[in-house]
């Protein structure tokens, strides 16, 4: 009698995570959506909303068309799709080494794809596609550098974080001395992957990255399913029945290409994946996937500061001045608290 | 500490290599005096470099890139020698391996400061720029000791290097707030940044040379103090050390030597760690050869650093902190596999 009664309140405390899970995710996918209409509609001209959809619908609406079809879709999309991606990878990587400290630029991800790409760029004058690719492997490479690098007598995540913060500035003077010794009119190109800006954001330029996230965000989300399991340890993962190894490689190898590839068009977006997966925790609760909702509070987070930085201040700022402001106090709070309760 | 000296810190041994090594340092000094001022991104021919030295009426081109390069290598060697001895300073103080101003965000508080200074004071002199580096130099290490120390174990050097990296990361969000929208600060600081010791002149080296002699001189007093507090504050004060006094008078002469060296030649980092460890290699744990050793190893270190940029960039230059740091980083890094578990 009392095992039914234990299931069943089991069952109920489930639906009840469930329903909070559901609920914060759809607040925050409605609030996403309202953001896309905010940056669709806010602009140096604001044009009457029948003008936007209709200029959104294909048809030529004088000056509204140019600015919402070639201006703003792209700015709304890119931020969109690339704070994504940023949340989704940030959320994999903290979920997966059990620190909210693990984020792509410790890891290295971040400062190894920016320096592939500009050595790309500025040394072998290499198109898009191989900068893309180039950036993908180096972020990889990075990683695993800064992870075989840590291993060395015992693992811990601080050695981890020392060596990847040794990495990313070895990686950053490679990169100054690029930036140097490059042509002027490669410059452009180089500061797309130095700061993160949605600025001048081009239709032509949001395939990959809308492909890429729409590949891989569904696997990591499925496999997310595992991430739970293994953030019960390693012995628990692995007797339950979790090939850890294979999760793992295709987790990272997922999270890497989508932020790789979102860095290629909005440059690194300064916190973003780093904060996004607290923020969803704190939102959905414990027990559900925080994947998702992860991926939503970036592109949420991205898209708010991109119009704040927009429209906010008498100067335009590039998004990632906004999120670097709002999410250097938040590592810092973070720290304080790590501190305090002796998690450092 | 390093237990391969035998050497009892306080004794008044000294250790059996130091004339060759102090002999050794010595030599390197004069080779990269040397180099300094024969390499560079323009050629200059033997002949010149000799009338440029030696003659004061020669007239030539040559000799007049000599002389500047020799203002240069001054300002050079005595930025380094500030640097080096700040770091062993602040790794005593902290009892920290890693500490370094550019890794604790010293340089990054100095260099808001100085933003601020030229965004809303409008300054210009050499001492405005010093005043508001060593407040700003001083607010950044406190707050990072602070929130580094917090919680168990005091200030480990995981935790006082991720306040660092952490404060370093808000400051420079800041700093571009600051200067995006003022176009001619954005001038004023980035030929402050990238102006480097490549505009060291006497001028600057007159205005410097009292800052670096308080500092040196409290480094000096304080360096067998500091000793007695590597036992132990318990052991410390049976010794009769006031250690409160002591570590306050080796933190004010860190912070007066790198927050100096940083409002004359933009921020450096690396220098510290890098010559710090070079000399605790050879030496042993002896804070007493500790410190003068890493201003002279720091002084080499800097303007070796100084003439690669300068090779590395032709026909341009590579700021120096960008070589200090591709050099310097790698010591992090072997800093950190090395370390136990425990003392992260």
């Amino acid at each position: 009698m009392i095992r039914d009664e234990t299931i069943a309140s089991i069952l109920a405390g489930r639906r009840k995570r469930f329903l909070r899970w559901f609920a914060a995710t759809v607040v925050l996918a409605l609030l996403a959506i309202a953001l896309c209409g905010a940056m669709l509609y806010l602009g140096s001209t604001i044009y009457p909303v029948s003008d936007v959809v209709r200029a959104l619908m294909g048809e030529q609406v004088k000056g509204a068309s140019f600015a919402v079809q070639t201006i703003r879709l792209p700015r709304m999309l890119a931020g969109l799709f690339a704070g994504f991606a940023f949340g989704i990878g940030g959320h994999i990587f903290q979920t997966m080494l059990r620190n909210p400290l693990a984020n792509p630029n410790v890891l290295g991800i971040t400062a190894g794809s920016s320096a592939a790409a500009v050595f790309c760029i500025v040394v072998l004058h290499a198109n898009r596609a191989v900068v893309s690719v180039a950036a993908v492997v180096a972020g990889l490479a990075a990683v695993l550098l800064i992870y075989g690098l840590s291993r060395g007598n015992k693992f811990s995540i601080g050695r981890l974080i020392l060596i990847g913060i040794g990495v990313q500035a070895m990686l950053e003077a490679v990169i100054s001395w690029l930036m140097l010794i490059s042509r002027q009119h490669d410059i452009p190109a180089v500061l797309r992957w130095l700061s993160g800006s949605l600025n001048g954001v081009q239709m032509h330029e949001l395939p990959p990255l809308i492909t890429v996230v729409l590949i891989f965000a569904p696997i990591v989300v499925a496999l997310g399913r595992h991430l739970s399991i293994l953030e019960l340890g390693e012995h628990s993962a692995v007797s339950l029945g979790v090939r850890t190894d294979a999760v793992r490689v295709m987790l990272m190898f997922g999270s890497v290409v989508m932020i790789a590839v979102a860095t290629s068009v909005t440059g690194p977006i300064a916190f973003v994946a780093f904060l996004a997966g607290p923020i969803a925790r704190r939102l959905v609760g414990a027990g559900f996937s925080g994947a998702v909702p992860a991926g939503l509070v970036g592109a949420v987070l991205v898209l708010a500061a991109d119009l704040v930085g927009q429209f906010a201040f008498a100067v335009r700022y590039p998004v990632g001045v906004i999120t670097g402001i709002l999410g250097a106090p938040y590592l810092l709070f973070l720290l304080v608290r790590m501190n305090r309760k002796g998690e450092l | 500490m390093n237990e391969r000296s035998m050497n009892k810190p306080g004794s008044s041994l000294v250790p059996k290599r130091f004339p060759a090594v102090l002999l050794l340092g010595l030599l390197l000094l004069a080779a990269s005096i040397m180099v300094s001022l024969a390499f560079g991104s323009r050629s200059v021919g033997f002949g010149d470099l000799i009338a440029g030295l030696f003659d004061p009426d020669a007239d030539t081109y040559g000799a007049d890139v000599i002389r500047k390069r020799i203002s240069r290598t001054v300002f050079c060697l005595l930025c380094g020698a500030a640097l080096g001895m700040s770091g062993a300073l602040m790794q005593a103080v902290t009892r920290n391996p890693l500490a370094d101003p550019g890794i604790l965000g010293v340089n990054s508080g100095a260099a808001l400061f100085v933003v601020y200074g030229i965004a809303y004071l409008h300054i210009g002199t050499a001492g405005q720029y010093i005043t508001l580096a060593l407040i700003g130099a001083a607010a950044a290490f406190v707050f990072v000791y602070g929130i580094g120390s917090l919680g168990r174990g005091g200030a480990t050097p995981l935790k006082l290097i991720l306040a660092g990296a952490a404060t370093s990361a808000a400051l420079s969000s800041l700093i571009t707030a600051i200067l995006l929208p003022r176009s001619f600060a954005m001038d004023q600081f980035r030929f402050w940044q990238v102006g480097s010791v490549g505009a060291g002149d006497w001028h600057k080296i007159s205005i410097f040379l009292p800052f670096l002699a308080v500092g040196v001189l409290a480094a000096l007093l304080s360096a067998s103090a500091l000793n007695a507090l590597t036992l132990g504050d318990e052991t410390a004060v049976g010794l009769g050390v006031r250690k409160g006094l002591v570590r306050l008078a080796a933190a004010a002469a860190g912070v007066i030597l790198c927050g100096a060296a940083t409002a004359l030649a933009g921020p450096i980092g690396f220098v510290g760690l890098l010559a710090t460890h070079l000399v605790r290699l050879v030496l042993g744990p002896d804070l007493r050869f500790v410190i003068p050793m890493s201003a002279l190893t720091g002084a080499v270190v800097l303007t070796l650093s100084d003439v690669a940029g300068r090779l590395a960039g032709r026909p341009g230059e590579l700021e120096v902190g960008v070589v200090t740091a591709f050099i310097g980083a790698p010591i992090l890094i072997l800093l950190a596999m090395k370390a136990k578990v425990r003392s992260l």
